[in-house]
């Protein structure tokens, strides 16, 4: 039990710095592929450093600890991934938190907040099938939720659920507010909804967001990891080039594609989910029964 | 690490011939890439450190440039480019112009030129983000980021807020740094 | 066991003593004493009856001879009839009497030609039973207590109604008598007879504003029940002359790969149940129960009606297991929780909304027993629990802000938390209660969503995600709304009377006690359903780590708001100054409105995002029902054409 404990620590180490990392190589790659130089990787620890030197102008007396719930709840799911608990818990746990952060921004009561927030609402509403069916995979194929069976497993889930991997990449895209899927907010400028969810958050507690962002992108590639990993220890290694490829094509997605409709987003998401996860899902239950 | 390393910057065009903004938004091109210097064009003043103008300040936009700057959180820097926006520029005599914009919010860089070209656009912009470490520093040591009190009454009322200047000349343009 | 003949008995005297003190301004006092009183009796009561079951741990039967009582629930029965033809003819709706009366005679002649089956004995109780009965009485004894302010509150916001408020109450208890006497009574005839009793008091209660819309729905809602209720009979008459089985526990006992026939009778009360628990395609009565006034919404949706259907079908649970009823009920109840969420996205009216939800979490329930494995029923067994106090606490406060605020439509909720800030907080915890991530209904979906993939049920859990998706986007907008701070606004003068809070505050404590107890409600409460119903130890359905994981969610939760306190008192930690919202910059100063063209300032309206064009109740309703019922019609025959 203190063993787990203490491993879920582990996220709070590597999350702030590998999340950081992969949002900088993300800007840096992106940079190139527009034939520009581009900040240097460790970019994003300027700019948190910079949100922490700003002071912040609230708009209510809620934001703040809304904010902070929402850090809290990111860092947790990211706990229970790392100590080996319950994955449907982690991402129940993760939707908590993005409402929290939805919350923040309906508190603001303010026109690109709120629609930014409502839209957030359903980037939650396409993501969470594919999440729960991600979780139902790899229940499918170790027999148990927790992480620590599946981690322990012969082979690595991939074998068995590819189509859950190809689903849970589209939704990836949304989760990393990748273009097509950026529709709440976007890392990009000039968009109609000014800077979406965190218009109204400035200064240090827009750096609890973008701390919480870093554990989020850092948990998002702990679960493409998750996919490759099994007993063998250099199964690790191929985690983290799987996580690297699909960084890759996610910077590669980001600048090659338009911003898409909210209709389109959904059809595509839920379909895609629809197809490929429960495809896969319905091929695991015929294998299993 | 310097709080200069990641400036946001928040554009808005004034009563400008768009002449500046073409220019501003021929920075952030590859050619130019402000982006390497971890600047962001963010949409959004609550993120910005650096207020980028262009065109000269009229009766419409007064309340909204002062709007804009009171939301941006301290410490922030304002970058008038081009000449319009340094002092009005060739509508400085127009009914509906008040001038430059700092007739209305403390101005830290002035970008002459018209329009102003990317080279002295970036230029403004480094300098002033040498500016914005001086204002993080004096925040620091308990004093106001501003050097010499401006005082922008009214300002959340957005509607008829009237800027007083009293402000130190040597500072701007960044001499100092 | 006289708590028994109490806890059935007991309201019918109250409900006759209301209606016979009349409506006047005198007795109002009196009133209001007689019926605090009670519902604390019956809460006393059932909490009594649950300690000594719980500590016991035991199932009893009772009445094995019951020849009077059998020719008073007859004449019951005759009278219900004569009361339904009544009003069908004097509203011109001859359906309902028709229904009646095939529900009725047949049964009236299986009982004098002696033919019915008889069991052994009349009453029965086990740990489910005093589950249900914690849920009706409690919940159902904070409903009346609630009715009480919001009656007279709601005959002074329409004075064209008029007053019967004496008749109102007594219904109410009516209603719990006749939900006592359902989940007590063992002989399946007594089952039916109070079954129709909640049909009939269901249909007098939604109609009670005698309002062409109310006289409408009240009529949909009776012609449905009794449909429903025909099918009950059907059941019963198979039963008694096909299997010579006259109770609940006989039932249960039959071996169904070797008697098929008793699949007939399974299918014929599930699609009772499922009628009686608003599951497509019967879920028009229960938005049409939206028109009667609130403690109505909220006894039939939250503790009672909707959960005697429910009750059934987890009743008879073990025997749909693997058979094609599960498939049926199973395939009706995911379907229904997917489309009902939907359905919920695309509304803005309050009740309406919470009405779909409930449509909609039954489902999940309705799925729950259709899997019948014991996780399967210990979810169902907790969402009952859950929904029950979650739901019915959203339906009273939403009742209590219409009551307040003059409008109970979600967009005019935008900044409750500024306008009514005591019942915001309520209106939150009920929420949270409903679907966020460490409250009870979540806890529960996470045994469904085991349950569901252990039974190879691949269309289930589909629907289980898809639903779970839109539940949290309908919710979620909802909370936001309520979240909303707006600057400046006046306080709304908080019009809730004493007796609404001794309702609303008490229920939202049990949400969350609820919350921290559900290992405690789990080990003591369900499991010991779950080993009665499948004659085995189930073993925990939740086990050690993930209880503890929930708890430490919980724990978060509870310490964020101490936490934000703190942090709002220290302000300058974090946050130095207030400024207004972003609008562009020609925000006008106070968040609710903006600069124009020429200088003014204009109002701000942020409406919700429903999505009327794509999953409208116009768009998708017809659809869903047509398919429903397909599945419904198509299912039917196979299983009664195979049995036969």
């Amino acid at each position: 039990m203190l063993q787990s404990v203490l491993l879920g620590f582990i996220f709070f180490l590597l999350a702030p710095v590998c999340g950081a990392i992969i949002s900088g190589a993300d800007r840096f790659l992106g940079a190139r592929m527009q034939r520009r130089q581009g900040p240097t990787i460790v970019q994003p620890f300027y700019d948190l450093y910079k949100f922490f030197q700003k002071k912040a102008y609230i708009v209510n007396g809620l934001q703040d600890f809304l904010v902070i719930g929402h850090l809290m709840f990111v860092m947790l799911s990211g706990w229970i991934i790392y100590a080996g608990q319950d994955i449907l818990l982690a991402v129940f746990s993760l939707t908590l938190a993005e409402m929290f952060l939805c919350l923040a921004a309906f508190s603001a009561s303010a026109p690109y907040s709120n629609m930014s927030a409502q839209r957030e609402l359903l980037q939650m509403t396409c993501t969470e099938p594919m999440l729960l069916l991600m979780a139902i995979g790899f229940y499918l194929h170790a027999g148990s939720f927790l992480v620590s069976d599946m981690v322990l497993g012969k082979m690595p889930a991939i074998v068995s659920c590819p189509g859950m991997f190809a689903g849970f990449l589209i939704i990836l895209v949304i989760e990393l507010r990748k273009s097509p899927f950026d529709v709440s907010s976007s890392h990009h400028a000039h968009q109609e909804m000014v800077k979406g969810i965190t218009t109204d958050i400035s200064g240090k507690l827009m750096g609890w967001v973008e701390l919480a962002e870093w554990n989020e992108i850092f948990l998002m590639f702990t679960f493409v990891g998750l996919f490759f990993v099994c007993s063998n220890p250099w199964s690790i290694l191929w985690a983290i080039l799987a996580g690297a490829g699909a960084m890759f094509l996610m910077t590669l997605i980001d600048n090659t594609f338009p911003r898409v409709k909210w209709e389109r987003m959904l059809t595509i998401v839920w379909s895609s989910t629809f197809i490929f996860a429960g495809g896969n899902l319905l091929v695991l239950m015929l294998l299993k029964g | 690490m310097k709080m200069s390393q990641s400036p946001w910057m928040l554009h808005y065009d004034g009563s400008s011939c768009n002449g500046c903004d073409i220019e501003v938004l021929a920075s952030t091109t590859p050619v130019y890439d402000l982006e390497r210097f971890g600047i962001i064009n963010t949409g959004d003043p609550k993120h910005a450190d650096i207020f980028l103008i262009t065109g000269g300040i009229n009766y419409q936009n007064r309340s909204v440039v002062q709007q804009l700057y009171s939301q941006m959180p301290d410490p922030k820097v304002v970058v008038a480019v081009g000449i319009c926006a340094c002092d009005g520029g060739i509508f400085k005599d127009c009914y509906n112009i008040l001038g430059g914009v700092d007739k209305v919010i403390p101005v830290d860089v002035y970008v002459p030129g018209c329009a102003a070209r990317p080279e002295s656009i970036i230029d403004g912009v480094v300098r002033a983000l040498d500016l914005l470490e001086i204002k993080r520093d004096r925040m620091r040591r308990g004093l106001s980021p501003e050097e010499q009190g401006w005082a922008i009454a009214n300002i959340n009322e957005g509607r008829t807020g009237k800027a007083v200047r009293k402000r130190d000349e040597s500072v701007s343009g960044g001499n100092k740094a | 066991m006289q708590i028994i003949e109490f806890l059935i008995f007991f309201p019918f005297v109250i409900a006759a003593i209301l209606y016979l003190l009349g409506n006047s301004e005198r007795v109002y006092p009196v009133r209001k004493f007689i019926v605090k009183g009670a519902a604390f009796l019956i809460m006393a009561a059932v909490i009594y009856l649950a300690v000594r079951v719980l500590r016991g741990q035991m199932v009893r039967t009772y009445l094995e001879k019951a020849d009077t009582a059998n020719d008073f629930v007859m004449a019951g029965e005759l009278f219900l009839m004569c009361l339904v033809t009544f009003y069908s003819f004097r509203f011109r709706k001859i359906l309902a009497a028709l229904l009646s009366w095939i529900g009725t005679i047949p049964i009236l002649w299986l009982e004098l030609s002696g033919r019915a089956a008889e069991g052994t004995d009349h009453f029965k109780f086990d740990n489910l039973t005093v589950l249900m009965c914690l849920v009706v009485g409690i919940v159902g004894g904070f409903i009346t207590i609630y009715a009480i302010g919001y009656i007279k509150d709601y005959h002074l916001r329409h004075p064209k109604f008029p007053e019967r408020s004496n008749w109102f109450l007594a219904m109410l208890f009516v209603f719990l008598g006749a939900m006592f006497g359902l989940l007590f009574s063992d002989n399946l005839g007594w089952i039916y007879f109070f079954w129709e009793i909640t049909s009939v008091c269901s249909f007098l209660l939604i109609g009670y504003n005698r309002e062409k819309e109310s006289i409408e729905n009240s009529f949909k809602a009776l012609w449905m029940n009794l449909l429903g209720g025909d099918a009950f009979m059907a059941g019963i008459l198979y039963a008694s002359l096909a299997l010579h089985v006259g109770t609940l526990s006989d039932l249960q006992q039959v071996d169904n790969r070797a008697v098929p026939g008793v699949m007939i009778v399974v299918s014929l009360l599930a699609f009772a149940a499922l009628t009686k628990s608003a599951q497509l395609p019967f879920n028009g009565w229960l938005l049409g129960a939206m028109v009667a006034p609130t403690p109505t919404s909220a006894l039939l949706h939250s503790a009672t009606m909707v959960k005697a259907g429910v009750y059934l079908l987890i009743r008879l649970a073990p025997l749909m297991q693997g058979t094609l009823t599960g498939v049926m009920v199973t395939l009706i109840g995911g379907f229904t929780f997917f489309a009902a969420s939907l359905m919920a996205i695309a509304t803005s009216d309050g009740k309406r909304v919470l009405a779909h939800s409930t449509v909609s979490n039954l489902g999940l329930i309705v799925a729950c027993a259709g899997v019948g494995r014991p996780e399967s029923v210990w979810a169902g067994t907790m969402l009952i629990l859950f929904h029950a106090v979650s739901k019915s606490l959203m339906f009273m406060t939403v009742g209590a802000v219409e009551n307040a605020s003059g409008s109970r439509n979600i967009e005019d909720m935008h900044g409750l938390i500024v306008k009514l800030p005591r019942l915001a907080v309520v209106m939150i915890i009920g929420i949270c209660g409903m679907y966020l991530a460490p409250f009870g209904m979540l806890v529960a979906k996470w045994a469904a969503l085991k349950s569901y993939i252990d039974s190879g049920a691949v269309w289930l859990v589909l629907f289980l995600v898809f639903g779970t998706a839109s539940t949290s986007f309908y919710w979620g907008k909802w909370l936001g709304k309520i979240f909303a701070v707006i600057h400046k606004s006046q306080a709304l003068k908080d019009t809730t009377h004493n007796g609404e809070w001794q309702a609303l505050y008490p229920l939202a404590a049990m949400v969350i006690a609820m919350c921290f107890g559900f290992p405690l409600i789990s080990n003591y409460i369900v499991q010991p359903v779950l080993n009665q119903m499948f004659h085995t130890e189930v073993e925990p359905v939740i086990g050690g780590s993930d209880i503890a994981v929930m708890l430490l969610m919980l724990i978060l939760v509870a310490t964020l708001p101490v936490a934000g306190g703190i942090i709002s008192r220290n302000r300058r930690g974090i946050t130095d100054q207030n400024t207004r919202s972003y609008m562009s910059g020609i925000n006008a100063g106070d968040d609710r409105h903006f600069l124009n063209a020429y200088g003014d300032a204009q109002p701000l309206y942020m409406a919700n995002w429903y999505m009327i064009d794509l999953i409208g109740e116009l768009k998708i309703m017809k659809p869903c029902l047509a398919i429903a019922a397909g599945i419904l019609v198509i299912m039917l025959t196979i299983i009664i054409g195979g049995a036969i």
